[in-house]
């Protein structure tokens, strides 16, 4: 049995560190680990996507269409980009925070609110966190990644643990406090 | 000892266990983090070069001087890098000299998607094709050895997909650094036609020789289906996955085929086919071969995926959703604060036409500054301006001008204008100078003043350099002055003689200093005039409902360019700091 996570969201949100995260974990709990993902541009404020996977064995590193299990959206309309991935029994953990496309910032477009609240009544079950917000009272808003690891770490059922030694072990020593609070405030 | 890597890490990994000495490259998606990982190792020697040729020529050299040799490249780099490889073909090597070329199918961030198999098969020398990072690891090590056993350059094939991918690897021990005795053979390594002509037929023989050798390094996996499957690289993933009873062939060496082994797969299997991405170079030489090939209706753009062989194969896809399209589309965009935006805004509002070159800057000819109108290859636009120029007898130059980056220009550009002056041209060249290789992730080059280990080194400096080269008309502008720009580049595209702009602003990530405090839109004098959207600031927001501008404190930079193009002084300092 494979599991696939899709990460979604916007460069610079820190999507490349949480999936690092995410598959030093799996790794840790013995699974075989594959993770895709295209970075070329992922500083200038492009979509960027991850997917992870995790099981006995994993061949391909991209998930198949309808085969994400989970839908992590670091940004709230991104996880409509891989709606193509979504299954019956797939949950979705949203960060509400938004970022207007560029189009959206001047003006030549709406953001998407209804076709959001539409798709979420697709999924099997949402989780909707302020991670941001969560990341800022935790001490930094940088971390805003971690509230998100903290659900996905929840929603899986596994060893909080073994999340916290990852997560100590990618991130500067300086921010490893405010990395585990957030990570916390999540779980 | 098992780590999660990606398949750069793992490149870095192997060179390193296989005791490389000397790497040389230039930056270029998906191989960059390659060299990046490298020079985290002490003991080798590692570079950032001003191109792939000459990156390629110093692995050479590397490996002539008795140590192991390693260069790394996007597919396109190798267009550059191919004059060295393909008589470094007929040199042959003396310590071992391994290329890794990354091929990004589906053009995730290139210009075209060339299939580089196509080079071993060209400079006749063998190239291995990982399927992920363990084998990312293992092939690099064993490259090195076929270099040494069979005195040739050895390619090892990558893809954004094995780039770019993670996975699992059992890591093994570091090797000394390896090291052989300086190479002194003039027949060898003087390629006068005398030895040339010898050394062809030893490439000939070596050929044979290799494809002996890649029968030892294919896999044959067993499956129930009555049918088999040749495929490597991630294609084999693929094929792994969507066709669980298939019987597959997995050669290791892609170049030169282990043509007798397939023949006996195919007799064994009954029905054959072949899976592979991008050109039918599997297929067309097994057909050649004499070995019947099933056929499949695939697409030669593009990259596969599991669902792609299913659907090749008439296996049933899973059902989906119907996807959700007519989203508002995020396309990379330069950043808050970049210091191309000015100048841009100025070109794009005299309509000047910009012969446009590979970086960040290419990103200028999205809307709303529309202002690159070509993007061919690493220094095509000066010299496509220069033809422009002459063929119009000066009229192309008088409304054009060409855009190019310091690394680009250091790259493939300055030729262009030698050339441009040397043959009488009034072309007009803007060098974008912010010091630093931005959009494969802010790697030095020689005007950054210091090395990928971050040694200081000598910095470039581009007025004296075009001054060297007979350039009279050299302009140092500040683009964000956006007035000073628009004035200089109407007088330089009018002068009758070649000239050089150069921008004298450092990429926000070259110089972290030059982030200032946030600004903000008051509210109260904003007139909804819209002005300061048309810079496409990612920080800029427009507000439909209420008509005015507002600015994302967490993205502003404070750069001020936004306040230097409002006229009714609606931008002011604002109090939050960057992020």
């Amino acid at each position: 049995m494979v599991k696939n996570i899709i990460m979604a969201g916007v460069g610079g949100q820190g999507i490349i560190l949480a999936s690092n995260i995410a598959c030093g974990a799996f790794l840790q709990a013995g699974f075989d680990v594959k993770k895709s993902e295209i970075h070329g541009m992922a500083q200038r404020g492009g979509s960027v996507v991850s997917h992870i996977r995790f099981g006995d064995k994993v061949y391909s590193p991209v998930i198949p269409s309808g085969g994400a299990h989970i839908i992590v959206s670091f940004e709230n309309m991104e996880f409509l980009r891989y709606s193509g991935f979504i299954n019956a029994g797939t949950v979705l953990i949203l960060n509400t925070r938004k970022i207007m496309p560029p189009a959206v910032a001047m003006g030549n477009a709406e953001y998407p609110s209804d076709t959001i609240d539409e798709w979420k009544k697709k999924f099997a079950c949402v989780y909707e966190i302020d991670a941001d917000k969560a990341a800022e009272e935790a001490g930094n808003i940088k971390a805003a990644g971690m509230p998100l690891l903290g659900e996905l770490c929840k929603v899986l059922n596994m060893d909080k643990n073994i999340w916290e030694d990852v997560i100590s072990a990618s991130v500067p020593p300086k921010t490893t406090d405010v990395n585990i609070r957030a990570f916390r405030s999540g779980f | 000892m098992n780590k999660i890597m990606s398949g750069n890490e793992a490149f870095a990994r192997g060179a390193f266990e296989a005791g490389v000495g000397f790497v040389s490259s230039y930056p270029g998606t998906p191989s960059t983090e390659i060299t990046e990982f490298i020079s985290k190792y002490g003991d080798i020697v590692s570079e950032w070069a001003s191109n792939e040729k000459v990156a390629a020529e110093a692995a050479l050299g590397a490996s002539l001087a008795g140590r192991r040799a390693m260069t790394c490249m996007k597919h396109v780099g190798l267009n550059l890098a191919s004059e060295p490889l393909m008589t470094g073909s007929y040199t042959g090597v003396n310590a071992g000299l391994v290329f890794i070329v990354a091929d990004d199918p589906n053009m995730h961030s290139s210009q075209n998607e060339q299939d580089s198999r196509n080079y071993a098969r060209f400079a006749k020398v063998p190239m291995l094709e990982p399927s992920d990072s363990q084998e990312a690891k293992d092939f690099t090590k064993l490259a090195f050895e076929i270099s040494e056993k069979f005195s040739v350059p050895v390619i090892v094939r990558s893809e954004t997909r094995v780039s770019h991918s993670m996975s699992v690897v059992s890591l093994g021990e570091q090797a000394e650094i390896f090291k052989k005795d300086f190479e002194k053979d003039t027949d060898k390594w003087v390629m006068v036609p005398a030895n040339a002509r010898r050394r062809h037929r030893a490439v000939e023989e070596r050929l044979k020789c290799l494809q002996a050798y890649s029968g030892l390094l294919a896999k044959v996996e067993k499956g129930e289906g009555g049918y088999g499957v040749v495929c490597s690289g991630v294609a084999y993933q693929y094929v792994k996955e969507a066709l669980p009873d298939a019987c597959i062939f997995k050669p290791a060496m892609v170049w030169p085929l282990p043509m007798k082994e397939i023949a006996e797969f195919a007799r064994t299997v009954g029905k054959l086919y072949v899976v592979e991405e991008l050109d039918p170079i599997f297929e067309t030489e097994i057909k050649a071969a004499g070995i019947d090939v099933e056929p499949l209706p695939r697409d030669l753009c593009g990259e596969l995926s599991q669902d792609a062989v299913r659907a090749l194969f008439n296996k049933e896809l899973p059902e989906t959703e119907e996807v959700c399209s007519e989203l508002p589309v995020r396309p990379p965009n330069l950043c808050p604060g970049c210091s191309h935006r000015g100048i841009f805004y100025a070109m794009s509002r005299l309509k000047l036409f910009s012969f446009g070159d590979i970086g960040c800057y290419t990103l200028g000819l999205l809307p709303p500054l529309n202002a690159v109108n070509t993007t061919v290859c690493m220094g095509a636009g000066v010299s496509m301006a220069h033809g422009a120029d002459r063929a119009t007898n000066g009229d192309a130059a008088g409304k054009s001008v060409a855009v190019i980056g310091d690394s680009t220009f250091l790259h493939t550009g300055l030729a262009g204008l030698i050339n441009s002056v040397y043959n009488k041209g009034v072309s007009t060249v803007v060098i974008l100078d912010n010091r630093i290789t931005g959009m494969t992730g802010h790697q030095p080059n020689p005007a950054s003043g210091f090395t990928i280990k971050k040694e200081p080194a000598y910095a470039v400096k581009f007025p004296e350099l075009c001054a060297a080269v007979g350039v009279k008309r050299i302009r140092v502008v500040d683009p964000f002055d956006v007035e000073e720009c628009m004035r200089v580049l109407k007088e330089e595209t009018e002068a009758k003689e070649v000239s050089v702009i150069i921008t004298n602003r450092p990429c926000i990530f070259a110089d972290r200093s030059v982030i200032k405090p946030s600004l903000a839109v008051n509210a109260s004098k904003c007139t909804g005039c819209k002005i300061c959207t048309r810079l496409g600031c990612p920080a800029i927001t427009w507000d439909n409902s209420a008509r005015k501008a507002s600015i994302d404190p967490a993205m502003c930079t404070g750069c001020d360019l936004c306040m230097k193009v409002c006229r009714f002084s609606a931008i002011e300092k604002g109090e939050g700091r960057h992020g």
